[in-house]
């Protein structure tokens, strides 16, 4: 058996007497005694265990980035270093010696108060400190946004990370990540814990090649697939599950590959959807936009493109838009490969057609053609870090004449599975692409739907919504056959708002229409 | 401003969070994170699955069987009083015989670990004979389930106003629970001491509660225990009342067990036990004349107080003592009840009812505003308190014209948001715009610090000076992130001359300061800051005396001696001593280098039965302009700016208090507007982490976020002129709501039906009826 091999804070350490159940979080704590991190909310939804990894493996070479120690098991981070919020201070003395620029900055604007989440945004911003693409500041927002702090209403964080972004001083972590490039590929793993009050061994595996996957799932038939772990490490931390038999997909090279060539894309089944939105942002502006809105930073850094699929969720964000994109699943088995529509692969509630001892290697797609109307909505009772009430992905395809040749309306939230609105996409082939389609169409959504009512909305709020947002599309691509990224914060459909008639400029001289003597200017008080 | 030197204190200066250094780098140690003594036993509760049910049989036995479980704790082994309550003792630690609500706990299993816990608590059988249960505020009303008796404030004939009215305003509105979701759940660790004595670390807010509580249920005397608080990872009045049943627990298992005993909530077990912002219902009845003035307000107010008593009677009062907010209402009846349910038991948080009951008249207005066609910021400064007779609160408090901060407020605001030529201009770019709407609301707040049960309203501190110079700090407050010992300790550096860095404050402890109230009612530093100085004021006179000896001055030299920058300092002759060596001198003279320092505010009482009193000491005010847009097609919206301005008096430390003012801020528009708590028919939360329960998040924050403190405000009577600020700016949130309004009135004709929290799909609906009705 081999150790869990891992630096933390820059030590070595080779781990062979947990479970390999052990989250991130539970092992810092409990095993290491380093209580810096915290444990908020064991759900990845709150921010407070934040640690930064370093991806020598990522795309466009090695980065920090900041993931959720509550939800990794130790295991994954089987050949990486962690860093956590202990390790930013470099000595000791009086204050303000030795701080990070990230910890001064928090420091000075008063970006904690009560303390408690503020290790995680400290690794947040580690990461933020350390990428040169935060140049907007929706960006800061996306970066910060998986760190809930329930004291200060962020604007001190805002301002702390604003003053950061980017700023990649030349130190031990900048050394690190130039290290970093040179790390050898990661060695296979295999592990194996038994537990102290008995019960069966719990193993996790990382295999390097297809054979010894293959092997491995031939003779574990219960075994789980895990790469960033945010949907099964919930089943860890929230019900209490210990897996007999984890599969690690880190160690497959191929399954991290994302090209687009001449206009055909091909989407590895691991690949990060942070590293996807990177790759979308201007060249397939669907997917990316999905993505602006897809959850946390640290989520994004941690999940990946299958594990999103092959959940097979109704609420999975990616599958509406690939349902637009008529993208091609690519699976993988002992056999060799086999391919399958998006319209085929969702065959019930989190149920896919992938069978026994295939895995998902890959998603295919192409470019939309140059007639296509396509746009992509997410809705949530918040906008950031939150599951979809409604999630879709919209799309048309236009002849010369403008009339829908096509139609392909994919969404998330309003079946048992990500099911595509065959009526309304009915109601609009033939027909110019007009208000009046696109209305007949929303008509359709009643028809082709009967969403549950849950604590994200009623069975009217989804209905209602999901009309709504097909007479939005066709609002949205009137102009512009592919809607432009709204900024964030902001509405997901009609993006751009009234803001740009509004706000700057207005005001100043313009007086009131009050008229009470209280508008009056005040006199100085002592 | 460059050539200066440091300022001598610290007071009214621009200053960081005294652990902001601790915090960042994860140095800060909270009650989880103490490392623990060998053998520590991890606690984990056992919980009812029913709202009501008879418990028919506990049985251990395959618990216990479990490995590494140490012992199943039911109600039987409580040695001494096993009910408890901050007011009224009728909470049982543990169900005995009946259980009140899903979450109520009935066993404490204490094992070697936090998973054995757990998994020993599952193994816990309990057989319950379900019953009847209460669910929501009209069954409870209904079926006359009460807490407390009726809280009645009235004056004048309302009857006659409201019969007489141009315009009657009438209806119901709704307010939700909210999650106090402070980022570090329940913890408590108790360490058995000799002689059947505990120490127990709590992350509670009221030290004083822990202690007396623990004693109460251990059967021992106040004496024999101690609590002390590190520091929280927020509170935000979730653990004024409800840390205390989690240090019991961890003391009944230390005692039983002999061994140290942590209990920890996860957030789902904290979510499922501990109560919330209590949810209300308010009925109002309202005349105003055709001018918008109000001539008479009757409102009924049912708040949902849970299974028991908790601090549900304060609250309610207090909402009753909010439903004016700032506006004279000459003629009145309120009307207050708690209505007991089987929820967990709802709890202090952030305004304390404050916000409940000022919602009531702030839909009122809106409504007013809406139906007449009047400015909804104009309607309410027309009704703004005044000159007498303008001037009375309902409960009979004059609201001094003179320390009336909102006519000021108000047109500074007014001026500096440019509210008017906005709303112009909203009005216009509206009326060309389809789906997206935009919406501007204008938010006074007038809210009443003091604590309203007047014993509360006393504090003490123990300040410690060495020989070297160097401060220890003790006052009866808690740190839970506000900054309260940010500011004792500038103030007890102030008073003393000395460098904020020679003072040191130490984890508050009932060892140290005795007797104390909670931290809470935003009065942490108005009443802890005063006993500070009182303190250090006897300290500085003793030292006085040693350094005038020391540098052979008469007794009227002595009285101008200055301390200040570490130093004392005689200025006729610029003759100066270091503090150190004044404080050594004072050690080798035998001079007492210890002191205690107290404070009680005079003058504020309130009598229940003729709902007439002086229940504050004085009032805090703010305003808030914030800017919406609203989305058509989805009921998103987003806080497109936010003015605040916001009266601190003189502020003891401004970056602080601005921190304040924007955070209670950002957590009022969670209450009003992501937050929602949702529970099923039968009384199961479903909203039991953040994936179902969203708090406010960094988008949700609006970038163009301006916000002032009133300046030249100094209020007299109160630590160096300095105001309450914890709760306040709470309010200002409901500002968001009649920006919300305004929005929403643009995609039809008539009066907004909005119901809170305006989540995208309530603001969808209320988009739908205005489709409707225009």
């Amino acid at each position: 058996m081999d150790g869990i091999r891992l630096h933390v804070n820059g030590e070595a350490l080779e781990v062979r007497d947990v479970s390999p159940n052990t989250t991130l979080l539970e092992y810092l704590r409990q095993h290491l005694h380093r209580p810096g991190t915290k444990e908020g909310c064991a759900e990845g939804d709150c921010g407070a265990c934040t640690v930064v990894v370093i991806d020598p493996q990522a795309p466009g070479g090695p980065r920090l980035r900041a993931v959720n120690s509550c939800l990794l098991l130790l295991p994954l981070l089987h050949g990486t270093q962690v860093l956590t919020v202990e390790a930013l201070r470099e000595g000791t003395g009086p204050d303000p010696a030795g701080y990070h620029p990230v910890q001064q900055a928090l420091v000075e604007a008063l970006g904690s108060q009560c303390g408690y989440c503020t290790p995680g945004v400290i690794m947040s911003m580690l990461e933020a400190c350390y990428r040169d693409d935060l140049d907007a500041p929706w960006k800061l927002d996306d970066q910060m946004c998986g760190n809930l702090c329930r004291c200060t209403g962020y604007r001190p964080i805002r301002e702390a990370t604003q003053r950061i972004a980017g700023l990649r001083p030349d130190d031990r972590f900048s050394a690190a990540l130039r290290q970093a490039t040179s790390a050898p590929a990661p060695t296979a793993l295999r592990y194996e814990h038994q537990p102290p009050h008995g019960g069966a061994p719990q193993r996790c595996w990382m295999p390097t090649t297809w054979e010894e996957l293959f092997e491995l799932t031939a003779a574990h038939p219960a075994h789980r697939f895990i790469v960033g772990a945010t949907d099964l490490g919930l089943d860890v931390t929230k019900k209490g599950e210990r897996f007999e038999a984890l599969v690690s997909l880190h160690g497959l090279e191929e399954l991290r590959r994302l090209s687009h060539e001449d206009g055909r894309w091909s989407i590895g089944a691991t690949v990060r959807l942070a590293d996807l939105e990177d790759a979308t942002d201007r060249a397939l502006p669907p997917v990316a936009r999905m993505l602006r809105f897809f959850g946390s930073r640290q989520i994004k850094n941690g999940a990946t493109v299958g594990g999103n699929l092959c959940n097979a969720s109704p609420i999975g964000d990616l599958a509406p838009v690939l349902l637009a994109l008529d993208a091609t699943m690519v699976a993988r088995g002992p056999e060799g490969e086999r391919r399958i529509g998006v319209d085929d692969f969702f065959v019930g509630y989190r149920c896919t057609a992938l069978r026994p001892g295939e895995l998902l290697a890959r998603v295919e797609l192409s470019d939309p053609p140059a007639g296509a109307r396509i746009g992509a909505y997410k809705v949530s009772k918040r906008r950031e870090m939150d599951i979809s009430a409604v999630a879709c992905g919209l799309r048309v395809d236009l002849d010369e004449a403008g009339v829908v040749a096509a139609a392909r309306l994919g969404f998330g939230g309003m079946a048992a599975t990500p099911a595509r609105a065959r009526r309304a996409e009915a109601a609009l082939v033939g027909q110019p692409w007009s208000e009046a389609a696109a209305e007949a169409a929303a008509q359709q959504i009643a028809a082709d739907f009967s969403p549950l009512s849950d604590h994200r909305g009623s069975a009217w709020y989804r209905a209602t919504v999901a009309a709504n947002l097909v007479r939005g599309f066709f609002a949205d691509t009137q102009d512009e056959p592919v809607p432009r990224l709204p900024d964030r914060p902001s509405a997901t459909v009609l993006g751009a708002g009234l803001g740009a008639g509004l706000g700057a400029g207005l005001g100043a001289g313009l007086g009131d229409d009050l008229g009470d003597d209280l508008d009056r200017a005040p006199e100085a008080q002592p | 401003m460059k050539h200066q030197g440091p300022p001598s204190s610290p007071l009214h200066q621009p200053g960081i969070h005294e652990s902001g250094y601790r915090h960042v780098s994860g140095q800060a140690r909270y009650v989880d994170d103490v490392p623990l003594p060998p053998g520590t036993g991890h606690g984990w509760v056992v919980t009812s699955p029913h709202a009501h049910a008879r418990i028919l049989s506990r049985d251990a036995t395959a618990a216990l069987a479990r490995p590494g479980v140490r012992a199943v704790l039911f109600a039987d082994a409580i040695p001494g009083d096993p009910i408890i309550g901050p007011i009224v003792h009728d909470e049982e630690l543990l169900a005995s015989q009946e259980v009140l609500y899903v979450g109520q706990a009935v066993a404490l299993v204490v094992a070697d670990d936090v998973a054995a816990a757990k998994a020993g608590a599952d193994a816990v059988v309990v057989e319950y004979e379900p019953l009847p249960a209460i669910h929501t505020v009209e069954e409870a009303i209904a079926q006359d389930s009460f807490v407390g008796e009726p809280h009645v404030i009235a004056r004048g004939d309302v009857d006659a106003a409201l019969a007489g009215a141009a315009l009657r305003v009438k209806g119901e509105l709704r307010t939700g629970a909210q999650d106090h979701f402070y980022l570090e759940t329940q913890a408590a660790l108790a360490i058995p001491e000799e002689d059947g004595c505990v120490t127990v670390l709590s992350s509670t807010q009221h030290p004083t509660e822990v202690q007396s509580e623990v004693a109460s249920v251990l059967g021992v005397g106040a004496n024999a225990v101690v609590c002390e608080v590190p520091r929280m990872g927020g509170g935000f009045g979730g653990k004024e009342s409800q840390a205390t049943p989690f240090a019991c627990m961890a003391a009944l298992g230390a005692l039983l067990t002999g061994r140290p005993v942590k209990v920890w909530l996860n957030r789902e077990a904290d979510m499922r036990i501990t109560g919330k912002r209590h949810p209300f219902v308010g009925r109002y009845d309202a005349g105003f004349d055709e001018q918008g003035q109000l001539l008479g307000l009757r409102a009924e107010i049912w708040s949902d107080a849970g299974f028991s008593t908790d601090l549900s009677m304060p609250v309610l009062d207090r909402a009753l003592f909010h439903l004016d907010n700032a506006y004279f209402v000459p003629t009145l009846h309120f009307t207050g009840r708690a209505c007991r349910t089987n929820r967990p038991s709802n709890t202090a948080f952030r305004g304390f009812g404050g916000p409940q009951g000022m919602m009531v008249i702030e839909e009122v207005m809106s409504r007013a505003a809406e139906r007449l066609g009047i400015d909804p910021a104009r309607l309410r400064a027309r009704n703004y308190y005044g000159a007498a007779p303008r001037d009375r609160a309902p409960y009979g408090q004059e609201i001094v014209a003179e320390h009336n901060r909102l006519p000021r407020i108000h047109a500074e605001l007014m001026a500096s948001s440019e509210y008017a030529a906005r709303r112009a201009a909203i009005e216009a770019a509206n009326a060309g715009s389809r789906w997206v709407k935009r919406g501007i609301g204008y938010q006074p707040v007038k809210f009443g610090i003091s604590f309203t049960k007047s014993i509360l309203n006393q504090a003490g501190a123990l300040v410690l000076v060495y020989a070297d110079g160097t401060v220890q700090l003790n006052h009866g407050g808690t740190e839970m992130g506000q900054g309260l010992h940010t500011k004792m300790i500038a103030v007890c550096a102030h008073e003393l001359g000395v460098p904020t860095s020679a003072v040191r404050v130490m984890h508050t402890a009932t060892d140290k300061v005795p007797n104390t109230s909670a931290t809470a009612a935003s009065s942490g530093s108005d009443l802890n800051g005063q006993a500070v100085r009182d303190a250090c004021e006897v300290l500085r006179e003793r030292l006085r005396g040693v350094a005038a000896a020391m540098l052979e001055l008469s007794d009227e030299h002595a009285a101008t001696l200055r301390f200040g920058g570490g130093a004392v300092t005689h200025p006729a002759s610029a003759r100066s001593l270091s503090f150190a060596e004044v404080a050594g001198e004072a050690w080798a003279q035998r001079v007492s280098l210890s002191a205690t320092g107290f404070y009680r505010t005079p003058g504020v009482g309130y009598d229940h039965a003729s709902g007439r009193g002086t229940p504050f000491y004085y009032y805090a005010y703010g305003g808030a302009v914030c800017e919406v847009e609203v989305n058509g097609l989805t009921g998103e919206h987003r806080l497109c700016r936010v003015d605040l301005l916001h009266d601190v008096g003189s502020s003891l430390l401004p970056t602080i208090d601005r921190g304040q003012v924007e955070g209670g801020f950002v957590q009022g528009m969670g209450w009003l507007t992501c937050e929602e708590v949702l529970v099923t028919d039968d009384g199961h939360p479903i909203t039991v982490g953040p994936s179902t329960y969203k708090v406010p998040a960094i988008g949700d924050v609006p970038v163009d976020f301006r916000v002032e403190l009133l300046p030249r405000a100094p209020q007299p009577g109160v630590i160096h002129g300095s105001k309450a600020v914890g709760e306040p700016p709470f309010m200002l949130a409901i500002g968001v709501v009649t920006a919300l309004r305004h929005a929403i009135g643009a995609f039809g004709e008539g009066e907004v039906e909005l119901r809170l929290p305006a989540t995208p799909e309530a603001i969808l609906r209320a988009i739908e009826h205005q489709r409707g009705a225009g």
